[in-house]
């Protein structure tokens, strides 16, 4: 081990049923750097941190800890704690009814007797040596969110942790509060603390890390100096592909020319919801395939939810086929012939204990109205003609949906809203964790509704999937829209480079 | 053959079904009294003091008293159904629209020597007070998140002394022999009115479920609320929409109630019925979280319970202990229902049935 390396992880692995999460990965930390950990969904960070912090026991594999002698054994998260490394998750895991000192002691104090005058004036200190500005004795409901993942922090800090690991601290925080959190890091660094930073976003990366490692598929892609990876660089390792040598991959999909367009069936101007994109103009044609691109976390899925009146719609004007229509929640979508697959199956998708015949007919139903109901004969009709039409595999309508394989889950879903007959068909991620055979059943099945002229929006993670079935994609990065690729455009290349943005190639 | 091959055998099914915990109940009941004293099933065609024919007999006792635990179960099963959650101000709102109706047909006078309005006009405005409790609760569960035990401790806990304050905390007694027919008998008509009511309110909702979108929508939201969002409900309006149903059962509940002894105590009508209409919704295999429901079951179990009941005082258990032994009773109830319980059945089912299969 080297003098100044506070942790070492060597060749861990961790399986699960049917999915190595971890092959062989090596990590190592040194004091006083912001390390960040990078990769796509599935790539192994959770896991990684998860064996680290004594949630997850690793199959195999060592980890070092600076003053230990040897390899260390972590079993749970609180032995995780002793040895001195701290997690501050996204959401927040303190207790909000109780004061801010109450937090930082809680579950530490040593017999019965709490001196929380003492306690008070401790906090007090510490919380002003690392400029938090919060009060001991304040509730820490009242603190902003910011402020309470500082606490948490200082909660952290002052456990004597040597390692801290950041969960994705900065997703519901502000610019401004991001400053102040990364004014924070800084501090803790120059205190010889190291920092594992998850995030999604690249800009703050590239703000305040000196290191980058980049897992992909449960392997180890690489460690980085920051220097050494530009933005581009980091996209392709992430993505897995080579930025120079890659061959360009159109698919059938026809060009996308503007001309023959007319009116779009749908049509937003600064269109914005609460889920904290910023403001995107979007409109798609008849018969048109795009697609939202952009890493996992850069505002994909909260634009189309946006259009779907999924989330609370704060600002924007849309239109369908030309007229001016107000969109607030998913019916008013419905009811304009748009269907969106939702990107969490099992949170958003599925009703669990309904029969297939159920879950496939609901959106048509709704449509129909309250008192006017599918007869027993025409709901099974509808359901046999979709089973049949999509292949699902099922014992029969009546089985309840949860005990479908998630990519025939995925069918019913998907059936569901062929059934109502949209006239514009979003797709957030349909073919996540889905067989090969399925994806490509699904792929060939949008380019066929296109055909017919339905228009559909394909939100995939991955890109070749994108590639071969939008003829135009909208880029994001970090929320924002950041561009829309058509035509020759529309390669890897091209799609990384906008991705990373800021000193590309 | 795929389909054939998945199919449960019978006896498997039966054990799966959500029908099995209330129909064993109701089996090991009858048969308990069937050895203990066979004359429990006698039941005789007599006269009343009126003259007019009745039944009567353990049997047709437990129909007519059970009717408005039954007539709860069916808008119970819906709030649990689709909250996930249960009200327990049922009883308490059962006073509040039995004060109401009492209030308008008797005019607000204690002893009125005729009707101050037809009867019919009480029960709407019975109906509406009712409709009117179960929609606040069902705003404060679904408006403002509370839990539904915790909303519904409002009107449990305030409603007996609203229902107190709606007749200036007189006891009307209603006049004429009229309005005693919706808890007795209507002369020329042998069974019990109560019982009557029931089968009415069952055909209604029987009617409500399979000409609108009621059950399926209900069993969405109780399911996965997110996803039935997306799918174009309102979950809030939904939830509201259980809790007037309930309303509406309360409402009958308490007309039935109050006609059975022409007046009302505030503090003793329909006392713990809440309890009994929860324990009639779990007994009937729907669960207590949500989601998919049967109200059948729940009729059923609902029965059930009041045969227990019923039982219980033929075997000379006074009223103060009989909680304690239908506590046991339940408890084995419960248990039985239990999924572990249940899946240790089915599997005993499926042992049974296999070396037959083989066979053939």
């Amino acid at each position: 081990m080297k003098e100044n390396v506070v942790l070492e992880m060597k060749n861990i692995s961790k399986s699960f049923p049917g999915v190595r999460a971890l092959q062989n990965v090596d990590f190592s930390l040194c004091e006083g750097e912001i390390h960040a950990l990078m990769g796509e969904n599935g790539a192994g960070k959770s896991t990684l941190i998860k064996v680290l912090t004594g949630v997850y026991g690793k199959d195999s594999g060592e980890i070092y800890l600076k003053g230990e002698n040897g390899a260390v054994n972590i079993h749970s998260p609180q032995g995780a704690q002793k040895l001195g490394i701290s997690t501050v998750y996204q959401e927040i895991t303190l207790c909000p009814n109780l004061t801010v000192a109450e937090n930082m002691y809680i579950g530490r104090g040593k017999g019965w007797k709490q001196n929380w005058k003492k306690i008070n004036a401790d906090t007090d200190r510490i919380l002003q040596s690392l400029g938090i500005p919060a009060k001991a004795t304040q509730q820490l409901s009242s603190c902003s969110i910011a402020i309470q993942q500082m606490v948490a922090i200082a909660r952290a800090v002052d456990m004597e942790c040597k390692v801290l690991i950041l969960d994705e601290p900065t997703s519901s925080l502000d610019e401004s509060e991001v400053e102040k959190l990364f004014k924070l890091m800084r501090d803790l660094r120059a205190k010889g603390v190291g920092i594992i930073f998850v995030t999604h976003f690249l800009d703050q990366v590239y703000e305040v890390c000196d290191k980058i490692t980049v897992l992909r598929d449960g392997k180890l892609v690489g460690q980085y100096e920051i220097k050494d990876l530009p933005r581009l660089k980091l996209v392709a390792k992430m993505l897995g592909k080579e930025f120079d040598d890659m061959a360009e991959i159109r698919g059938e999909s026809e060009e996308y020319s503007a001309a023959d367009a007319g009116t779009p069936v749908f049509e937003a101007k600064g269109l914005q919801s609460n889920a904290g994109i910023y403001p995107f103009d979007f409109h798609i044609n008849k018969g048109e395939v795009n697609g939202f691109t952009g890493l996992l976390g850069s505002g994909r899925s909260e634009c189309v939810r946006a259009i779907f009146g999924a989330d609370h719609v704060v600002a924007g004007k849309v239109k369908v086929k030309g007229k001016d229509v107000k969109i607030k929640n998913p019916l008013d979508a419905m009811k304009n012939g748009i269907a969106y697959l939702p990107e969490d199956r099992k949170v958003d998708g599925i009703i669990g204990d309904l029969s297939v015949r159920d879950n496939i007919i609901l959106a048509a139903q709704v449509l129909r109205g309250f008192f006017r109901p599918f007869s027993k004969a025409e709901a099974q009709k509808a359901a046999e003609e979709y089973i049949k039409l999509l292949e699902i595999k099922t014992a029969s309508a009546d089985t309840p949906i949860k005990s479908l394989s998630g990519g025939n889950q995925q069918k019913v879903i998907l059936a569901r809203w062929l059934f109502a007959h949209p006239e514009y068909l979003i797709l957030d991620e349909p073919t996540r964790g889905i067989d090969i055979g399925t994806k490509t059943e699904i792929q060939k099945l949008v380019l066929k509704l296109a055909s017919e002229g339905m228009s559909v929006t394909f939100i995939s993670s991955e890109t070749d999937e994108m590639l071969r079935t939008c003829s135009r994609l909208i880029v994001m990065r970090d929320r924002k829209v950041v561009g829309e690729l058509t035509g020759a455009d529309l390669n890897q290349n091209k799609i990384m480079s906008t991705i990373a943005g800021g000193e590309s190639v | 053959m795929e389909k054939t091959a998945k199919k449960m055998n019978p006896v498997s099914a039966f054990f799966h079904s959500q029908m099995v915990i209330p129909v064993v109940a109701l089996l090991l009941l009858l048969v308990f009294n069937l050895i203990m004293d066979p004359t429990f099933f006698k039941i005789t065609l007599g006269t009343n003091s009126a003259g007019d024919p009745v039944l009567s007999g353990n049997l047709i006792s437990v129909l007519n008293n059970g009717s408005e635990l039954a007539i709860l179960a069916i808008g119970m099963t819906l709030v649990t159904a689709a909250t996930g959650g249960q009200d327990i101000s049922v009883g308490a709102t059962i006073a509040i629209s039995g004060s109401v109706l009492l209030r308008v047909i008797c005019g607000g006078e204690a002893k009125p020597a005729e009707l101050a309005a037809p009867v019919f006009v009480g029960f709407l405005a019975a109906c509406a007070a009712a409709m009117l409790c179960g929609a606040f609760n069902g705003i404060l569960v679904a408006g403002f998140k509370i839990q539904p035990m915790i909303a519904t401790l409002i009107l449990y806990t305030a409603g007996r002394s609203i229902a107190a304050w709606v007749n200036n905390n007189t006891l009307p007694i209603v006049p004429g022999e009229k309005f005693t027919y919706f808890g007795g008998f209507i002369p020329g008509i042998a069974m019990p009115t109560p019982f009557l009511i029931a089968v009415l309110c069952f055909i209604v909702i029987a009617l409500v479920l399979k000409f609108t979108n009621l059950g399926i929508y209900t069993q969405a939201v109780g399911i996965n609320e997110s996803a039935a969002r997306l799918n174009g409900l309102k979950p809030a309006a939904i939830k509201i929409l259980s809790f007037v149903i309930l309303g509406v059962c309360v409402s009958v509940a308490a007309l039935i109630k109050v006609s059975r002894i022409s007046s009302i105590n505030y503090s003793v009508i329909a006392q713990n019925i809440e309890m009994d209409a929860i324990l009639a919704v779990a007994l009937g295999g729907n669960s207590l979280g949500g989601g998919k429901f049967n109200i059948w079951a729940s009729v059923l179990a609902a029965y059930v319970i009041q045969l227990l009941t019923t039982t219980l005082y033929k075997f000379k258990v006074s009223s103060d202990a009989l909680p304690a032994y239908k506590a046991v009773v339940v408890i084995i109830l419960v248990v039985m229902s239990a999924p572990v319980v249940r899946e240790k059945m089915s599997e005993l089912g499926k042992r049974f049935k296999t070396p037959t299969k083989e066979v053939g």
